[in-house]
């Protein structure tokens, strides 16, 4: 049997998988995935890999007692083992109290997330993209180190109420580290996309290797707090971490930042500047996602942040029941709403400040103000009076993404960017910041 | 360390169970096939002959097989509940060959059929016979003897997965229960459990058989004051270790009392989890550090992460090559400092050994993932930077002419690649207790058990938070502190340490799950070290108003 499946064949597998269940309820989830990797570095091809996998997972559940049993052969005899074994376990597990039973037919938004241009990638084409990308650091005599991996895949999901729901999806990541050959200068550059025709991997060099030649020769400047330009992907890794802890139950249980005295949630109200607007939409044409979460609920356009104010919080359908809420599933995707400000219109309007292209290893300080640090990397830039004067030395800052969006003072176009901590990709605009608090210098490139 | 750590996994506020990671084609089984055997040693080496000589016909001039079964337990409760046990195997097969100059690899799941096997052979030739045409320069690698057919397994105690399934849920529910009846408003507990079978051959006449068991016990217990929105956490001072059961096995030969109990080879859960509900409500009124220089007084829970950031990782020759340049970074410590022979790592108190040997540690083996009998070697000598961590591809590059025995694939379906070992601060070789210490600082902080953790790309500058924080006054521990993280340049921090305490403090950390490759593949290393104190190191205050 293939890897992936068509609707029709994912629909006639889950159904004889629903026929075996003997169980209260059942509920099967079903994907299937392949793909391949290129990575270099040195201007060498280093390792290269593929990948093809498929997953059946079913829950039985007697009552409160639950069972989930996984397979990879999908042969009749498989398939009933693989059944019979979820409800073996769920007899013997002890009754989970927060057990909700699984959900009836749904209706689900319309998202394309699947290009044939990704799911055809050769090894052929895969190394000439490569290739393209190799050639253009071999000649400037600088050193590339990247990154190439796509999939194309689906998932599928049936349960013994009627529910039933089917996603195809392409996705292809392309990173690059390019630096001079003395090491004191590094750039980096990192494209996702659902579509492969978008990617073009020269162009995409030609910008780490401009920032490896322009972060040459930095020079140290004190640390302190500093207006400061973050492009998107220096962005993505600071908001994902609200995005992160937008969880109602921590919230209500007084655990997060979303959290506030007297055992209430921040929930309505404003915690940023108002310009922030944060949403999630499976059918956004640049970052389509899956229009149904894990658990089969839908995922519709919901609104995270607005104008500044707290709209939604995400709960788990035993959460939601406990405490009479609509159970909004964790998002799909999260858009950043963008502003009108372009990257250069920034940098000209500021008299002093900093550049940051991107931020490395984040990580959480404080849960209760969701501080962060982390530092700069690949490319820091110093500027003055409107202009970029000259690279800096990488900073260390300690800040938090919420302190960070009431000292917004500009924002640009929202683009697609990948986050190098998660891997997940965002549409996040660029953005200036007053304030933004840098601790220390370090001396890595 | 990786994003997804454990620590995060269960102090998460992210939304109900949060799973863990599974091995790579994970399938899920009753606890009861955990005991099973699996293949017979000899049904893997008729695999694994079949999958060299199939490598050797199409014209690989070396190869390896790796036949691998990967057995995990995860047991997630929180207060009175269990959220999740999940039991999973992953079998499967990998080969990984060199021909015409260039390394193949490729591997196939649930292979029990020498033709099968075979074939995913030929296929590691293949791609390196593709791959050849991109490269300039052959791979060299260094020569390594047979040993014949051999094993080696984990001296464990107690298999952690002969031990009912009731009887690891009773002792985190009854510890849930002691958490929430000294104060805590909520706690997270889990269980970790892996056994590696793994069977390793090569064309060198290696036929390696190996069995591998880690444990983790790990928690989280939370204090919220809902008067004022607050709220605290402390996690366990707990270690995942290479140990069986026999880790959970409470001995008061393993604890080291003082301002709280920290535990060597015998993890009192009981015990941890009462001080821990109770240190979690006092961090609320805790007084909050007045930034600046301090004197560090650091408690091996702690100092195990600091040693595998600003030690294990630069001190990895692949990231020094640039081999990690387009992701976990590269390393400041260049081949000039090695070459150089007085490079001042750290001061002369620091004596750092990599260790694949080490009893109990979560990277013992007896031969590596490339067929190197394992072995304990010197990375800094009474301060002088002395060696890297290097693999068979790679040490004609320092000189060496052998593997030091740290290349590791974490799955049958991962290529291998060269991973840190356990890399340990020594003990002081003068007597020295922790007490007698802090007794000679005058304003200092003591630091107990690990918590935020971040550092550059070269391993240069770095910061950490802990568990606990105390004030050291005069040398006396003068009450709790909150709010510290403390940055440093790695070398000036390795060249302030004035003392070690001797071996009777001696004790290991580590994590389950270091991070490295493109994809990611995850390590579990340990770092031994007795308690060290470090002068005039800069703590910040990490409180901030919104």
């Amino acid at each position: 049997m293939a890897i992936i499946l068509t609707e029709a064949e994912a629909k006639a597998l889950l159904t004889k998988v629903i026929s075996y269940s003997k169980a209260d309820e059942c509920e099967v989830n079903l994907s299937g995935q392949a793909g391949g990797n290129l990575r270099y570095a040195r201007n060498e091809v280093s390792t290269s890999g593929s990948l093809i996998n498929k997953n059946l997972q079913v829950q039985s559940s007697f009552g409160k007692k639950v069972g989930i049993a996984t397979i990879d052969e999908f042969d009749d005899a498989s398939l009933e083992k693989v059944v019979r074994r979820a409800e073996e376990l769920a007899q013997l597990a002890p009754e989970n109290p927060e057990h909700v039973g699984v959900l009836g037919p749904q209706q689900y938004l319309k998202s394309n997330g699947f290009f044939d241009s990704t799911a055809k990638i050769t090894p052929d084409i895969r190394a000439d993209a490569v290739i393209k990308s190799l050639q253009l650091s071999r000649e400037q005599n600088l050193v590339g180190a990247g990154f190439l991996q796509d999939t194309y895949g689906y998932s599928a999901m049936m349960n013994s109420k009627g529910l039933f729901a089917y996603h195809p999806s392409t996705n292809v990541n392309f990173s690059l580290t390019v630096r001079t050959n003395d090491g004191k200068g590094s750039g980096y550059v990192a494209r996702g996309y659902s579509d492969f025709s978008k990617l073009d991997t020269a162009a995409a060099t030609r910008i780490a290797l401009q920032k490896a030649q322009g972060s040459a020769e930095a020079r140290a400047i004190e640390p302190g707090k500093y207006t400061v330009i973050l492009e998107p992907t220096a962005a993505a890794v600071l908001l994902e971490n609200i995005f992160f802890n937008m969880d109602a139950r921590s919230a209500d249980e007084g655990r997060s930042y979303f959290s506030k005295s007297g055992g209430k949630s921040r929930l309505g109200d404003k915690i940023v500047d108002e310009r922030i607007t944060i949403y999630s939409d499976p059918t956004n044409p640049e970052l389509p996602a899956s229009p149904w979460s894990g658990d089969g609920r839908p995922q519709e356009k919901t609104m995270w942040i607005e104008k500044g104010v707290v709209k939604n919080l995400a709960y788990s359908r035993y959460w939601a029941q406990k405490q009479g809420k609509k159970a909004t599933p964790n998002p799909n995707n999260v858009i950043v709403m963008g502003g009108t400000s372009s990257l250069e219109d920034m940098i000209k309007s500021t008299q002093r400040g900093i550049l940051v292209t991107k931020l490395w290893y984040i990580r959480e300080v404080d849960p209760q103000t969701i501080l962060l640090t982390g530092l700069t990397r690949d490319g820091t830039f110093y500027i003055e009076n409107g202009k970029i004067k000259h690279p800096v030395k990488n900073f260390r800052f300690n800040e938090s993404p919420i302190i960070m969006l009431n000292n917004l003072e500009a924002l640009g176009k929202s683009e697609r960017v990948v986050s190098t901590e998660s891997d997940q990709n965002y549409l996040i605009p660029p953005m200036k910041i007053r304030e933004f608090t840098f601790t220390s210098l370090s001396d890595a490139v | 360390m990786n994003r997804r750590d454990f620590n995060q996994l269960i102090s998460m506020g992210a939304a109900g169970i949060m799973m863990p990671a599974l091995p790579a084609f994970s399938r899920t089984v009753t606890p009861e096939a955990l005991l099973e055997p699996g293949l017979d040693v000899s049904m893997k080496k008729r695999l694994a002959d079949a999958a060299l000589n199939a490598a050797k016909s199409k014209g690989a001039t070396y190869a390896d097989v790796r036949i691998g079964r990967y057995l995990n337990q995860f047991i997630l409760t929180r207060e009175n509940k269990v959220q999740a046990i999940i039991n999973s195997e992953s079998y499967g097969v990998g080969v990984r060959v060199i021909a015409n100059g260039c390394w193949g690899f490729a591997s196939v799941g649930d292979a029990r059929d020498e033709s099968v096997v075979a074939k995913a052979a030929e296929t590691a030739v293949t791609i390196a016979k593709a791959n050849s045409r991109l490269l300039t320069e052959p791979v060299q690698l260094a020569p390594q003897k047979g040993f014949g057919e051999v094993s080696w397994k984990a001296p464990i105690k107690r298999n952690a997965f002969e031990v009912p399934v009731k009887e690891k849920v009773d002792l985190l529910l009854s510890a849930n229960s002691a958490a929430m009846q000294n104060g805590a408003n909520f706690v997270n507990n889990v269980l970790f459990q892996i056994n590696e079978q793994k069977y390793f051959a090569s064309t060198d006449g290696t036929y390696a058989d190996q069995d591998i068991h880690r444990i983790g016990p790990s928690f989280t217990v939370t204090a919220v004051d809902p008067g004022n929105g607050r709220f605290a956490t402390r996690n366990s001072l707990s270690s995942p270790m290479g140990m069986g059961y026999d880790y959970l096995q409470v001995n008061p030969k393993d604890k080291s009392t003082g301002i709280t109990t920290r535990y060597n080879k015998g993890y009192d859960m009981l015990e941890d989890i009462t001080s821990a509900a109770k240190q979690a409500k006092e961090k609320l009124s805790a007084k909050s550090v007045e930034g600046g220089k301090y004197d560090l007084v650091l408690d091996p829970s702690h100092l195990w992460l600091t040693i595998h950031e600003s030690v294990g990782h630069p001190l990895e020759l692949d990231r020094v090559l640039g081999y990690e340049a387009n992701y976990a970074g590269t390393s400041f410590v260049t081949l000039d400092k090695l070459q150089s022979k007085n490079f001042a790592y750290g001061s002369k108190e620091v004596n750092i050994v990599a260790d694949k040997t080490q009893v109990d540690s979560l990277g013992a083996v007896g031969w590596d993932d490339e067929g190197v009998k394992t072995k304990k070697w010197d990375l800094v000598r009474d301060g002088i930077l002395v060696n890297y961590q290097a693999i068979r591809d790679q040490v004609h590059i320092i000189g060496e002419k052998e593997s030091q025995g740290c290349c590791y694939a974490d799955n049958w379906s991962s290529v291998q690649f060269q991973r840190m070992a356990n890399v340990s601060l020594e003990a002081g070789k003068t007597p020295l207790s922790v007490q007698n210490m802090i007794k000679d600082v005058k304003k200092g902080i003591y630091i107990i058990g690990d918590g935020s953790f971040s550092i550059d790309q070269q391993r240069y500058n770095f910061q950490f938070g802990g568990q606990l924080f105390y004030e050291i006054k005069d040398g006396q521990i003068a009450g709790m502190l909150k709010d510290v993280a403390y940055q440093a340049n790695t070398k000036e921090f390795w060249n302030s340490c004035v003392a070690v305490c001797d071996q009777s403090d001696y004790r290991l950390g580590g994590a389950f799950n270091d991070g490295k490759g493109q994809p990611g593949q995850s390590s579990a290393v340990s770092h031994g070290s007795a308690t060290a104190r470090f002068n005039g190191v800069n703590v910040i205050n990490t409180a901030r108003k919104i």
